[in-house]
Parts: C-alpha cells; sequence; structure tokens
C-alpha cells in the first residue's frame, strides 16, 4: 500500500482525521438525513471545489477501490479529473469513469444514470447542507425546527413557488423527507435525479466542508421529495432524445454548438452515453457525427 | 304580592379617593330595598343623593361597601356583593338589564348590532337577533336608513333611544333604567312609557330614576326614597 | 361557577437579577373569556404573559393549561416539542410588531397558510381558499394574496398577524398590545375586528394592554399590575369605574376623556 508520492499519508489526510470523520458518518447512517458536525480540514482546494466530499472520501477510501468522479455527470471536466488525479497519486488507487466499475463514485451535481449497486458509495459534494438557510437565517433555529420536525416553513416556500409561477420551480437541490424524520438537501442535483435517491441499494453519504457537516442515506431509505397533493413531484427533463445516443428517459445537458443558435441535447452522464453508443444506440445527431 | 326578584339588605357605599389624601365620602348606608316581578320601583330625591351610584352598586358596576344584593338568578337568589365576576356576568347576561344615561359608543358597529349583540351573547343566530333588533329600533322611531350606521354620529335623542333599545331586547327579568327619557321629546316619551308598561305587564321587574315626573307617576308602582347621607344623618 | 378552567396559573414569581418581575401572581382563564392584564411600562404584564404562555420560565409557581382532552397540562414541565405543538395550532400569540411574527420575504397567502402547513396540510387549493378566507376576515382584498407584507401599512400587517394566528382556529391566544404604535383609527378598525372575530369564534384571550379604553372594549375581566404583583383584579367595568386600589385609581384618572 504505497502512495504514489511520498510525503503523504495514504489518501492525503492523517489516520486521526479520517477517523474522525468516519465516527461522525456513522452517527450520520445511524440517523438519516440528520447533519453531524466534523471537524472539517483545510484541503488543497477551495471551497465550493468539493471539500467535504473529498474528505469523506479520503475516510472511506481503501487501497483497493476503485474511484470514479463525475462533475455535472462528467468524467472529463477540471473538477473531476483534479480530484480523481488527487487520489491516484496520494492513495495509489484504480480510478475509472465507468460507473459499473466504480466501488467509489464522489459527485458534483448529479447522479449516475445507471442504478447503483450494494456494493457501491456514492459521495456528494455538499455547498449547503441546511435545507432551511435561505428562509431562516437563524443557525440555532433550523437546529430547533429539525428536532422538532417542524418544516412548516420549507413547504412555505414550495407554496409561493406555485403561487408565484404555477408550479414548484425548484429545479435543483430540491428538499427531500429521508425516511420519514428529516428535511434534507440532496446537494445541487437536479430535481429530476430526487427519485433515484428513494430505495437506493448503494450508500450516499454527503460531505460540506466549509459548513463543516456530515450527513447520509443507509442503503434502501425512503427518500420523498416534498410536494402538495395536488401539485405532485415531476422529475422534469428537456422534452428531447439524446443528440448522440437517442437515450430518451436521461438527464440532458444543452450545448451550443455554433454562432447560429444550433443546439445539441446530449446526456449530462457521459458515461452512460458512452456506454449506450458502444451497444450501438445512435441518436440523430451521433449518425451525422458518424458519417463525417 | 308576586315573588321578589331584587332585595338589598344593609347596602352600603362608600368611595375611598387615595388620590386626594384618602378622603372618604360615604354615599349609601344602611339601604333596604324590595322589587316584586312585575312592579317598578323608582329612586327619589334629590341630585347627588346617590341615585345613580345605588343604581350602579345594583348593577355590579360599583362595589358594594357592605350587606348584600340578592338576585333572582336561575330559579335562586344570587348575592351579587359577593359574587366573582364570571358570576355577575352571567347574571347580567339573563337576569339583570340596565341602560345607563349615555350609550358608550363602540367604534364601527353599526346600532343594529349594538342592539343584536345582547342576543347574540346568548347563543342567537345573527339573523334572528338582527330582526328583533330592527322592530325595536323602529318601535322607538329610529329611522331603517341608521340601523346600519354606528351611533357615534347620532344625536344625543337617538342614541339614548339605541341604548334603551339595546336594554329591552333582552327581556332580562329585572331592568335598571338610569333616565330613560332625559333627552327624548314627547313622542318618544311615550314610546318608552309604553314599552315599560308592556314590560311590567310582562313581569319585568324595573327600577328607574326618572327625572320627568310626569314619567315616573304613570310607571312607577311605590317611590323609594334616597336621601344624601349628610342630611339623613 | 365550576366550569372547568382553561388556563391556570398559580404562585408565580420571577426575578430579574435583584428586580421583582413577577411576585406571587395567580391567574385564572375560563374557555372564551377575554382576560386583560393593564398596567404601566415595567410592571411585569408582558412578563406575565410570556410566562404563562410557556415562553419564560419563572422561578417557581405552576402554569396550566387544559388540552382539548380534558387533561391539565403543565405548561413548564411539558416536552419542548408538545409546547411548540400547543403554540402552533391550539395556541396563539399575537405582537405588539407584527414584523417579530410574520415572514416578511413571504407573500401575504403564504404567512397565512404557513400554520395550516406545519400542522400537516397538504393541499395546496385547500391552503389557498382557506388563506384566502382569513384575508377577507381580516378586510384584506382577495388581490392582496400574492403581495409581499413589507408593501403593507402597519394596519394591514397587524390584521395579517391576526389572520395568520387564527387560520387553526386557536382555543387562547395571547395578544401584546395588538393596537399598540397604531393611528387612532387604524386602532378602532383593528379592535372591532378582533372584538368580533373573539367573540364570534369563542376564542380565550390574554390580553396585555397599557391603554385601559383597549381593556374596557374588549375584556370582560381585568388584571391590574404594578412592580410586578397584581392589585387588583374584577369585572372590567367594576375596576375601571369603582377602581379600589390607589394604583388602579391613578391609572383610570390620568386617562383623557375623548
Amino acid at each position: 500500500m504505497t502512495s504514489e508520492i511520498g510525503g503523504y499519508n495514504f489518501a492525503y489526510l492523517d489516520e486521526q482525521t479520517k477517523r474522525m470523520i468516519r465516527r461522525a458518518l456513522l452517527k450520520a447512517v445511524a440517523i438519516p438525513g440528520h447533519q453531524v458536525p466534523f471537524g472539517s480540514r483545510e484541503m488543497p482546494l477551495p471551497y465550493g471545489w468539493g471539500t467535504g466530499g473529498i474528505q469523506v472520501t479520503a475516510a472511506v477510501l481503501g487501497a483497493d477501490d476503485v474511484l470514479k468522479v463525475i462533475d455535472q455527470g462528467a468524467d472529463d471536466t477540471t473538477n473531476a479529473v483534479s480530484i480523481r488525479r488527487f487520489f491516484a497519486r496520494t492513495a495509489g488507487v484504480a480510478t475509472t469513469t465507468r460507473t459499473a466499475e466504480a466501488t467509489v463514485i464522489q459527485t458534483r451535481h448529479r447522479i449516475p444514470e445507471q442504478p447503483l449497486r450494494e456494493d457501491q458509495i456514492l459521495v456528494y459534494q455538499v455547498p449547503m447542507p441546511e435545507p432551511m438557510a435561505k428562509l431562516e437565517p437563524s443557525r440555532a433555529e433550523t437546529r430547533r425546527m429539525h428536532g422538532l420536525s417542524d418544516y412548516g416553513l420549507m413547504h412555505v416556500k414550495l407554496y409561493e413557488d406555485i403561487a408565484r409561477f404555477g408550479q414548484i420551480s425548484i429545479s435543483y437541490d430540491y428538499p427531500v423527507m429521508v425516511n420519514g424524520r428529516y428535511l434534507m438537501s440532496p446537494s445541487p442535483i437536479p430535481a429530476f435525479d430526487n427519485p433515484k435517491m428513494h430505495q437506493m441499494a448503494a450508500l450516499q453519504l454527503f460531505g460540506a466542508g466549509r459548513e463543516k457537516r456530515i450527513y447520509a442515506i443507509p442503503p434502501y431509505t425512503d427518500v420523498r421529495s416534498l410536494d402538495f397533493e395536488d401539485h405532485p413531484f415531476r422529475a422534469i427533463r428537456a422534452p428531447h432524445p439524446c443528440g448522440l445516443c437517442g437515450a430518451e428517459d436521461s438527464y440532458l445537458d444543452e450545448v451550443v454548438t455554433d454562432n447560429a443558435g444550433g443546439r445539441l441535447f446530449v446526456c449530462s452522464d457521459t458515461d452512460h452515453c458512452a456506454e449506450r453508443r458502444a451497444c450501438g444506440h445512435v441518436g440523430d445527431d451521433g449518425v451525422a457525427e458518424a458519417a463525417e | 304580592m308576586s315573588a321578589v326578584v331584587l332585595r338589598t339588605e344593609g347596602l352600603a357605599k362608600d368611595f375611598t379617593l387615595h388620590l386626594q389624601g384618602g378622603v372618604r365620602i360615604p354615599v349609601l348606608a344602611g339601604i333596604d330595598l324590595s322589587l316584586a316581578a312585575g312592579t317598578c320601583v323608582a329612586l327619589s330625591g334629590p341630585s347627588g343623593a346617590g341615585k345613580s351610584t345605588l343604581m350602579r352598586a345594583l348593577y355590579g358596576n360599583y362595589r358594594a361597601g357592605a350587606g348584600r344584593i340578592l338576585v333572582r338568578h336561575d330559579a335562586q337568589m344570587v348575592d351579587l356583593a359577593a359574587a366573582d365576576p364570571r358570576t355577575v356576568i352571567a347574571v347580567r347576561r339573563t337576569t339583570l338589564g340596565y341602560v345607563s344615561q349615555f350609550l358608550r359608543v363602540v367604534p364601527r358597529v353599526s346600532a343594529l348590532d349594538v342592539v343584536a349583540e345582547v342576543l347574540m351573547a346568548r347563543g342567537t343566530d345573527l339573523a334572528e337577533a338582527r330582526a328583533v333588533a330592527t322592530e325595536l329600533l323602529c318601535r322607538l322611531n329610529i329611522p331603517a336608513r341608521l340601523h346600519g350606521l354606528p351611533p357615534a354620529t347620532f344625536s344625543g335623542g337617538e342614541q339614548q333611544r339605541v341604548n334603551l333599545a339595546r336594554g329591552f331586547i333582552g327581556c332580562h327579568p329585572i331592568l335598571l333604567l338610569d333616565e330613560p327619557t332625559a333627552s327624548l321629546d314627547p313622542a318618544n316619551r311615550d314610546v318608552v312609557i309604553g314599552m315599560i308598561a308592556d314590560a311590567k305587564a310582562r313581569g319585568i321587574a324595573i327600577v328607574g330614576i326618572f327625572h320627568d315626573v310626569e314619567v315616573r307617576d304613570s310607571v312607577a308602582d311605590h317611590l323609594f326614597p334616597v336621601m344624601p347621607l349628610q342630611e339623613a344623618a | 361557577m365550576n366550569e372547568p378552567r382553561l388556563l391556570e396559573a398559580n404562585g408565580l414569581t420571577l426575578h430579574f437579577g435583584a428586580i421583582p418581575a413577577l411576585v406571587d401572581v395567580d391567574a385564572q382563564l375560563w374557555p372564551g373569556e377575554v382576560l386583560a392584564i393593564v398596567g404601566e411600562s415595567g410592571s411585569g404584564k408582558t412578563t406575565l404573559l410570556n410566562v404563562l404562555a410557556g415562553r419564560i420560565r419563572p422561578d417557581s409557581g405552576v402554569v396550566q393549561y387544559r388540552a382539548p382532552d380534558g387533561e391539565m397540562l403543565d405548561v413548564h414541565a411539558m416536552p419542548a416539542p408538545a409546547l411548540r405543538g400547543l403554540h402552533r395550532s391550539d395556541w396563539g400569540f399575537v405582537q405588539q410588531n407584527p414584523r417579530e411574527n410574520l415572514r416578511m420575504g413571504v407573500s401575504a397567502g403564504g404567512n397565512v397558510g404557513e400554520r395550516l402547513m406545519a400542522r400537516g396540510e397538504r393541499h395546496y387549493g385547500d391552503i389557498r381558499a382557506e388563506a384566502l378566507r382569513w384575508l377577507a376576515e381580516v378586510e384584506i382584498d382577495a388581490d392582496r394574496i400574492d403581495d409581499l407584507p413589507r408593501v403593507f401599512s402597519g394596519g394591514m400587517l397587524q390584521r395579517l398577524q391576526i389572520a395568520r394566528t387564527l387560520v387553526t382556529h386557536p382555543r387562547l391566544v395571547f395578544m401584546d398590545e395588538p393596537t399598540g404604535g397604531l393611528d387612532v383609527s387604524v386602532q378602532a378598525r383593528l379592535l372591532d375586528l378582533i372584538r368580533s372575530l373573539v367573540a364570534r369564534l369563542g376564542i380565550a384571550v390574554v390580553l396585555v394592554t397599557h391603554d385601559i379604553a383597549v381593556a374596557r372594549l374588549l375584556a370582560a375581566r381585568i388584571m391590574v399590575m404594578q412592580r410586578g404583583r397584581v392589585v387588583e383584579t374584577g369585572l372590567t367595568d367594576q375596576v375601571l369605574d369603582d377602581p379600589q386600589h390607589p394604583y388602579t385609581q391613578l391609572l383610570v384618572s390620568s386617562v383623557l376623556a375623548a
């Protein structure tokens, strides 16, 4: 078990810190959706780039784990590449871009399209763990509200949306009730991904570095998106098939292709899209691309 | 002889003015008044003798200094001088009515509802209470166009008639009338005399202060003299 | 009168340092009754209100509330979640400054609906209909339902607070100077509104005010407080028309006749 670069402990963090984080993780798993404070460390990347997620990953990573890191669903963006290389160098673990091969997946703002398994862990990067932060500025008060399960205020926000826009306009970071008890921020994933959290086979861990909070959803836990009886939650996606692989059930990114207003809708999950194309699925624009 | 519905025994009242160095002003002493159903007792005596004070003491508005005020309420005699506030409120709601000299105006409440709320406080529904109130106001010559307005802007005579309607609507078995005709013209005065006579005929007992001797003689069965204490002593 | 009491306090004593805020105060409240607590600033009336409502713990003494099922609850001994539960459905609290109670960044309708949602209502259409009904009750136009309270006048804010408080049909409402700081004409409208709503819905109210005209208009019974003690209590009209205690006489004689 040797690191690729010398002078650092396995996975960068010292063992005491990792133990501290694991204790927080155990407590978080025991109380699904509850925010557990932890002693967040300075990491060699700025707040907002995944300091929370990277510490959780460091604490759960073993030498034979296979790590995948995605940012907005893509494996090839700066943030994803940097974090993947960080662990490759400080822990010497194998890395992958393929969802099926990974044992630990650190993510920013997406859940992979492919259903996860019991032997996988999904680690979320969380900028703001408190779902009611924008509604109630007092941290003491939101803690009291969690303690008493007093979540009328969150519904007020949904009410306001419907009153103003005719529907619930929250498109990402859509609040959920975990195990029927705690209100939780799912991190800024699209609301489209919310249903994937419900009864997921994989363990879901959440780390907020700047806010120094960890929370978790154990496997097979109820996760419900907040809604009204007459305005039920709906997972919204762009009404197009993927231009490259033709998928009609995946979350899409809109890509501007030229200066003439040309647009292309493609899977946000790059691995999912590549897998599908490898299996022979071809979208409208994919054919054109192949013909060039 | 009809049943006695109100009786005082040794009723006394004095005021202690703490802001004037604790001066004690005795006003009433040894009042033994008895009132039977269907009769009217008029309090008589010079002004300043304490007639209004006695009236207010009977209503529980002034606290009795000594003695008892026995009122027939729910088939038993209740001593208002010793009763707790909630009992006094209950007695006022169903047994003891009071028409003060001046209407206490409540902002924004219409004349109709000022009168009707007496019945609504007993659980009568709004429509029925208003119907009875309308009838009474009309009998007292308050034009219908005024019924929906708050009485604050009414003339003194109109306010007094609204006050009378409020006092009579409840058909309390005992009614206290403090100068009910003071600011009324002859026609309306006769209406009130008629209403008092009707009330007596229905068995209602009345204690009144009437400045107008003509009114007094036409409604009172007995005079109860109230004398200034200094002179009486 | 043996009707069961809704709220009962015995021997309440509270000191702020060396200052006695409450000295051996007893209080009773029956269902559907309005009780006024009057006295000058610093007499302890707002402190008493907060102690009765379970918001400040007394040094000694007991406050008991009769739950709808008849059980007497010790307000200061009950678990925090239970007390909060009371405060968000069975009880209401109307503050002098409506901004302390309202959410200024949330629409009028959202403010009225919050207690319904906190109680578990999850039907948007029902919540909105109820909010509209309550805005009408407090004489706020239906087309203001989506406006933010920050554009409302002081009187409207206070009426909105009352709608927000009464929407769950509480049995007991605590009011702290509800007409304080409002223009006289605005005050009259608000008083009339409180008076008719309370009478029609049969709500019991503990009302703190320094304005004895407000007490006379709304309350059947009154408690006069001075330096943390109840110096006189009884029928409102009797206490105000025939005050016995020197302090009550001072209070009554200090009022300008309109």
